[in-house]
């Protein structure tokens, strides 16, 4: 059996009384795909910020194959091999979509693991564009960043996490706000990252889509834990279903 | 000796939150960085003084008249000049630098620098506390001061445009949503600034004489307050204004008098290399997130 | 039928975007022209010039110089609104130098250079942390506390300032010395920010936890940012500090700071080329206009605001619309 690439340990952060997060604790397989599911509001982005050290944790652990990157700097867990989108697209919307590539691929991680070989950076960028589903040599990729559509946005966002190489990709609501061709597009992108050995965890509202790509599922509410597993076995429990499906009827 | 340094270091203390209030009110609720601060105290100075000397007004209704005036004034300001950059940081931070700066420039073509150009004093007395005199214009701006902080926490909890100023603060699209003008509302705002720097300038310039460089040196002590208490905190202004107050008047005393500014400078970088968010600083996220 | 304003990229422009502009006379000379003929401009005018105007034509460079280490800082998000704390403290360097050391101009500006770059990149290193105003906020502050504080010690000549220093060896090699700076400045600036590494800075002031998820360490581009812009200004102190054998307490003054800003917002913002552009009309200008005294504070005070609020474009883009587009009204079907 492979080992644990990622242990959390009692992971808590409150924000002015709030508890965002509080003692979270859970493991992940090397090459394993973590849904992430929980009501809005439930701590899902804040674990994920807590994940990339662009929060630092009130208490509790992150170790990312053994070492502890609880409240080091984005761009240090970055290099470690870490590697996030945003739930609210953040591109470089002054530059062309494949310009946008060219910065994570000078990052020292990327040049590391290529040798500093990266040759015509402009046309590694493009190829990766290609493989999120950009139209080659169309003239989408060197139209402006802030002239794209949402759903060409979110597959930069998805773009940038395999330039930098990484070993554990987290996606933020990547499905979110895509029209389900869209997804379904993006699905076929996430199961090659899987063959490629990466780990994944995936916060996401679009259930359907989740189960199919997810090894075990992880429920948030109210900044705890409540359950975790197989998929189709978490959604049977009754606490489950109180937190999930309860909230939706409220938020509805 | 030391009684005299606690009371006038507490003068002094008074005297920066006064000058710094109104910068940071605004930009804590409207995110409008006001440049044009300083010289819209100076401006309300000048103001009064045309007012009383001029039209002869009666010295209440000269005050009354100046500060809403300069409120007025930034207030159009922010709704002809700003709110056409709102968002933009850059030309939101060189639009009001401008503004500021040829205001200021101009009163000095003008000639406005002089010894005439002083205001009367409040209250013409000399008060003992201890053994320590003080004139009754101090006393009254302490006053002033405490006022004013006062009246600031009771508006922004018990008025509804003072909630909305708290709304705005907290996230402006969610404000929007909820039916209050942004607007109309950060207008207010950067007004209510400037009328705090006019109220400011008129309790505190009958100590001395209106100056055009006195402008420079209310917004170099404005930004210092708010920097080292932290950006949009009335706390921190209040908490970072005692700081440097007692420092500069202990260094003053006891050290030497032209080391006052130095005292700033330092106060200034220790906190932006131990907390650069300045001691409550509300940005803090800021820090954070970066 | 309505009618609105088409802009098509000029066919000579598109051509000589490719490669076989190469083939061309005309084509070649459209790339080179608007780069070449400003250099031999101002190099006819400066040797022309009486040394009275040979001065003004310095001071703009050094002007510009601060403008174009301004814009820098402006396009990785920090915006300076005093310059002339970098510009004050390269002029200190050189000035106690050569007072003190009796080291000429040929060692103190390229101490001054970098000793003044590291100097104030360290004292603002810390605000580094912080985003938006509040790099605006302490580059205001800290020249005019500087001030204050030479002011009341008295330290390196106090109110008299450092006077009687070595001046530059030749009124021809201070025009030509302060040209080429420009120059190579302007040129190598446009073309850090046109690589990869300026696609960084960009970045930095488009979507700053972008570049750090992309795993760049911002800070440390930052720092890098600012130490070249602060170098720039500060050689734009030294320089100046030997051409009039003076420095004072006016080096840290409010006014290195406005103009650099009043150039950038007159010239464009965003090019180099363009706030370059605008110091090369403001300071001359600012001759002609010396009987004004005062009032041209004011002035540059009311254009910054006008240009900023109003034409936020600048003369600089304006003419490279011009030059780059050809405009004509279409009719568009309601």
């Amino acid at each position: 059996m492979s080992q644990a690439i990622l242990q959390v340990e009692d992971l808590s952060k409150s924000f002015g009384g709030v508890k965002a997060v509080s003692g979270v604790s859970f493991e992940l397989m090397e090459n394993q795909v973590l849904g992430v599911i929980g009501p809005n509001g439930a701590g899902k982005t804040t674990l994920i910020n807590l994940l990339t050290g662009f929060v630092r944790p009130d208490r509790g652990k992150v170790l990312f194959r053994g070492q502890n990157i609880a409240g080091m700097k984005p761009y240090k867990v970055a290099n470690l091999g870490v590697a996030r989108t945003f739930q609210m697209v953040k591109p470089f919307y002054q530059l062309p979509a494949f310009k946008n590539l060219v910065l994570p691929l000078k990052s020292p991680r990327a040049k590391q693991l290529t040798g500093g070989r990266y040759g015509d950076r402009d046309a590694v960028a493009k190829d990766l564009l290609e493989e999120v589903g950009f139209e080659r040599d169309s003239w989408v990729i060197f139209k402006q960043a802030s002239v794209l559509p949402h759903g060409y946005l979110k597959r930069l966002e998805l773009a940038r996490c395999i330039a930098m190489a990484a070993d554990l990709v987290v996606l933020d609501e990547l499905f979110s706000g895509l029209s389900l061709a869209e997804v379904a597009s993006l699905v076929p992108v996430i199961d090659k990252l899987r063959v490629q050995g990466k780990t994944i965890i995936m916060v996401e509202h679009r259930l359907r889509e989740l189960f199919r790509i997810a090894d075990r599922v992880m429920v948030m509410n109210f900044g705890q834990k409540i359950a975790e597993g197989k998929p189709r076995e978490v959604m049977e429990m009754p606490a489950v279903r109180g937190a999930y499906l309860g909230s939706e009827e409220e938020g509805a | 000796m030391l009684e005299g340094v606690l009371i006038y270091g507490f003068i002094n203390s008074v005297l920066l939150v006064l000058v710094a209030m109104g910068f940071n009110l605004t930009f804590g609720i409207s995110g409008v960085a006001n440049f044009a601060y300083g010289a819209l105290y100076i401006m309300a100075g000048f103001l009064c003084w045309g007012l009383l000397n001029s039209l002869g007004l009666p010295y209440w209704l000269a005050v009354a008249v100046s500060v809403a005036a300069i409120a007025l004034l930034a207030g159009l300001l922010f709704r002809f000049v700003l709110l056409r950059v709102r968002g933009l940081v850059i030309s939101e931070v060189i639009a009001t630098f401008g503004v500021g700066l040829a205001i200021l420039e101009l009163f000095r073509y003008w000639g406005f620098i002089g010894f005439e150009y002083t205001l009367p004093v409040w209250l013409d007395a000399s008060f003992d506390i201890g053994e320590t005199v003080v004139d009754g214009q101090r006393l009254i701006m302490v006053a002033v001061g405490a006022g004013l902080t006062l009246f600031l926490w009771f508006f922004t909890r018990h008025s509804r445009i003072g909630r909305a100023f708290r709304g705005i603060a907290q996230d402006e699209r969610t404000a929007l949503t909820l039916g209050i003008n942004a607007d109309l509302t950060a207008a207010f705002a950067v007004a209510f600034g400037a009328g705090y720097a006019a109220m400011a300038a008129l309790v505190i310039l009958p100590l001395g004489t209106i100056a055009v460089n006195e402008g420079y040196n209310v917004l170099v002590n404005a930004l210092a307050v708010c920097i080292v208490g932290g950006l949009g905190s009335t706390m921190g202004v209040i908490v970072a204004g005692f700081l440097i107050g007692y420092a500069q008047i202990f260094t003053a005393t006891y050290g030497e008098t032209h080391w006052m500014m130095i005292v700033s400078l330092a106060a200034l970088l220790v906190i932006l290399l131990v907390k650069p968010s300045g001691l409550f600083g509300k940005q803090k996220e800021l820090e954070e997130r970066i | 039928m309505a009618r609105r304003l088409e802009r098509l990229d000029r066919g000579i422009k598109v051509r000589s975007d490719d490669v076989f502009a190469l083939n061309s006379w005309r084509e070649m000379l459209y790339i080179i022209a608007p780069r070449v003929l400003p250099v031999l401009l101002l190099l006819v005018l400066g040797l022309a010039a009486t040394p009275y105007w040979q001065r003004v034509i310095m001071q703009a460079c050094m002007i510009g110089l601060l403008a174009i280490s301004w814009d820098l800082l402006a396009s990785v998000g920090m915006v300076s609104l005093g310059q002339a704390l970098f510009f004050g403290i390269g002029a200190y360097i050189a000035g106690i130098l050569d007072h003190y050391a009796g080291l000429g101009p040929w060692l103190t500006i390229p101490i001054a250079t970098v000793g003044g770059a590291a100097l104030s990149t360290l004292l603002l290193l810390p605000v580094l942390r912080l985003r938006g105003i509040y790099f605006s906020m302490v580059t205001l502050i800290m020249p005019l506390m500087i001030e204050r504080i030479i002011e009341a010690t008295k330290i390196f000549g106090g109110t008299e300032g450092l006077s009687g220093l070595q001046p530059m060896p030749h009124a021809l090699v201070e025009i030509i010395a302060a040209m080429a700076v420009v120059w190579v400045a302007l040129f190598s600036f446009n073309r850090m920010m046109s690589s990869d590494y300026g696609l960084i800075l960009k970045g930095i002031n488009d979507n700053d936890r972008a570049v750090m998820s992309a795993g760049l360490n911002i800070y440390l581009y930052k720092a890098q940012a600012l130490f070249l812009a602060a170098g720039v200004g500060a050689f734009a102190g030294a320089f100046v500090t030997h051409a009039y054998q003076f420095v004072g307490m006016p080096v840290f003054a409010l006014d290195y700071s406005i103009l650099p800003i009043a150039g950038a917002a007159v010239g464009g913002m965003g090019t180099m080329s363009g706030p370059l552009l605008g110091c090369f009309i403001l300071v001359p200008l600012n001759e002609l206009l010396r009987g004004l005294g005062g009032m041209r504070t004011v002035i540059y005070a009311v254009l910054l605001v006008v240009f900023t609020v109003g034409l936020p474009e600048g003369i600089f883009h304006f003419i490279k619309r011009k030059y780059t587009q050809f405009e004509r009204w279409v009719e568009v079907e309601q």
